[in-house]
């Protein structure tokens, strides 16, 4: 370490606790964001963020509080019963067999609401690292959502999402937990 | 003197707010084979006022932990001097002990506190480096502490130490289907945790920039991943990628103008290299396959990742100029998440053999593979910049939890957290 590095740090680090020091609200410079689709430009009300101004006593991080209400029902009774949550094989990402009845009755009734948008949300169980597994649960949805395209949804309808193994149903660490948490769930946005 | 002002003014700004909450707690479970015995004799103190923290044992700690050092108890100790004038060489002969720490503190007027060390050789009955001190605040005295740890391990083994770093993970606390994920920093003994982020969504590879002053994670929001960087000392957020689909495992080049990350945004996982100041973006892989977890090699030329081009998940490196990819890891059901030591010379990833996740470690010259770890569903290794240890996520009693394991296999500890789940370690770099 040499004795002027620590010098220029120092004065770094001063001005960053005397910033830290002096906001109280969240500095979210999303302005240079480079997202190139309309459907993700963000809305400030669905975020409440809060920095806190931890640095008072010239902390070196502030908090920033995130939380997101995503929740959409628009009851649609023809749906009504039918299976929203598929499951897949291990480190596989084929629609099984007994998914396909329901898979059906979802693609009618896309084709018959043009307006109706779903999103296809992809989980993988707790094996593995995470982002393959992030990887692995696009690739689920994926598989759902061309199933649905060849019975005729449009593919601007569907929305493919993963949470790879972030979001479990199940907590246990066997087999049977597995399985539930290998799956693709069906959102009605 | 000059040095210690600006050491002094460094640890004034380094200060975290010490918190009440549950933290990590080191347990060792296994060390080298020779340890090298060593004496970290109570600091001297002629204050009146108690004083913040013992750094004597803060030190010890460290050079238990690095699975180096065999320190001596105190209860065995037969004096405790404060200066050499003091040391009865024969004292620490008969207990043993090759090397002694001694140190003494005094209070200054500026409620600041000068903290004197010095490392003795038993055996040769001499000082092993002159006698230095640092001034410090009473917040501070963590960082002395790991300060003269680094100091004391660095003389002995030749090798710079790392207990003045830190490390970010996740942890997911609360109702288990509703948690609130929480990215913290806290030291990397585990002490004083911080937390950075919090949210009712996921959070997931947290990754330090190179000057270890900024951060990258990926963070649910509306149920969508983002990449998001972060200021550390200020809070001041960027969101960064917002792409329909994958947003992921972003990177930092050693030089810190890039950042390499995953998007799908072009159908499938493939990975990109997003220039940060320019925000222009580059294509970096083009294959059907899934292609992710992107990190760079020490001199930024080569990025090794993940693919399952090959059929299962193996570890490739992709050429930064010519975009020329090759296979690296061969052995193992399959090799995920890799990680290359900061000299180039080991490659970390997480092997799974029959069924089973661990932690692997591959010569680049020899192309041997080891496995270091037997705990259950590792994943996330993460690798100290002085290339000693493996900071990785596993699965003890049922909760995910943090531990640690030499390069060369023989260390090991875990830390484990009161409450929640802990995953996604990643160790800083040198603060410069």
């Amino acid at each position: 370490m040499s004795v002027t590095k620590l010098g220029k740090f120092a004065v770094i680090g001063l001005s960053a606790a005397w910033i830290a020091g002096c906001s109280t609200t969240a500095t979210d410079t999303d302005s240079s964001t480079v997202a190139e689709d309309a459907n993700s430009t963000e809305q400030a009300n669905e975020n409440t963020d809060q920095a806190f101004g931890a640095g008072q006593d010239g902390a070196m991080t502030s908090v920033i509080v995130d939380e997101s209400a995503a929740t959409n029902d628009n009851g649609m009774d023809s749906l009504a019963g039918v299976q929203t949550v598929f499951y897949f094989d291990f480190d596989k990402s084929i629609v099984r067999p007994e998914s396909r009845e329901a898979l059906a009755k979802h693609a009618e009734y896309l084709v018959s609401h043009p307006d109706a948008r779903i999103v296809l949300e992809g989980h993988a169980d707790e094996r593995g690292t995470r982002e393959y597994n992030m990887a692995l649960g696009e690739r689920r949805a994926k598989a759902i959502s061309r199933y649905l395209t060849i019975q005729g949804v449009a593919a601007s309808q569907i929305e493919t999402v993963s949470f790879g193994e972030e979001v479990p149903v199940a907590f246990g660490h066997d087999s049977n937990a597995w399985q539930l948490n290998r799956r693709v769930e069906v959102r009605y946005e | 003197m000059m040095f210690k002002k600006c050491l002094s003014v460094l640890f004034t700004c380094l200060i975290f707010i010490s918190s009440a909450r549950a933290q990590l707690v080191i347990e060792i479970t296994s060390g080298a084979d020779q340890l090298l015995p060593i004496a970290v004799v109570p600091f001297g103190y002629e204050g009146v006022d108690a004083l913040p923290e013992d750094i004597a044992q803060i030190v010890e700690a460290d050079l238990a932990r690095s699975g180096l050092f065999q320190p001596i108890p105190r209860s065995n100790m037969l004096s405790m001097p404060s200066k050499e004038a003091d040391v009865f060489y024969r004292d620490w002969r008969l207990l043993k002990s090759d090397y002694v720490v001694i140190g003494a503190i005094k209070k200054l007027p500026n409620n600041q506190y000068r903290i004197g060390f010095e490392l003795l050789n038993v055996l040769s009955q001499k000082p092993v480096q002159k006698h230095s001190s640092i001034d410090v605040s009473a917040r501070n005295f963590r960082d002395a502490a790991h300060y003269i740890s680094d100091k004391v391990y660095e003389l002995l083994t030749g090798t710079r130490g790392a207990f003045s770093t830190r490390i970010l993970y996740v942890t997911a606390e609360g109702d288990k289907k509703a948690p609130l994920f929480k990215l913290q920093v806290a030291d990397a003994d585990g002490h004083r945790p911080q937390v950075v982020v919090e949210s009712k969504e996921p959070i997931l590879s947290p990754s330090w920039s190179m000057d270890g002053r900024k951060i990258a994670y990926v963070m649910f929001r509306n149920r969508r991943p983002n990449i998001f960087i972060q200021e550390l000392a200020t809070g001041k957020r960027q969101q960064i990628a917002q792409f329909r689909g994958l947003n992921g495992a972003p990177a930092w080049s050693p030089d810190g103008k890039k950042l390499a990350l995953v998007l799908s945004k072009d159908n499938n996982p493939e990975i990109y290299t997003l220039d940060i100041a320019t925000q222009k973006l580059e294509r970096m892989t083009n294959h059907y396959a899934i292609d992710t977890e992107p990190s760079w090699e020490p001199d930024g030329k080569g990025i090794v990742f993940t693919s399952d081009r090959g059929g299962n998940p193996q570890i490739y490196r992709l050429d930064v100029n010519s975009k020329r990819v090759e296979r690296v890891t061969f052995e193992g059901d399959l090799n995920t998440r890799a990680r290359m030591t900061p000299d180039g010379r080991y490659l970390v990833t997480v092997q799974k053999n029959d069924g089973n996740y661990h932690i692997a470690l591959q010569d680049m010259k020899t192309g041997r593979v080891q496995i270091l770890t037997e705990t259950y569903l590792d994943e996330s290794p993460s690798i100290a910049p002085n290339g000693s240890m493996v900071m990785y996520a596993t699965t003890y009693q049922g909760k995910g939890i943090l531990a640690v394991v030499s390069v060369d296999g023989l260390v090991k500890y875990r830390l484990p957290s009161a409450d929640g789940d802990v995953r996604e370690p990643s160790w800083s770099p040198y603060f410069k």
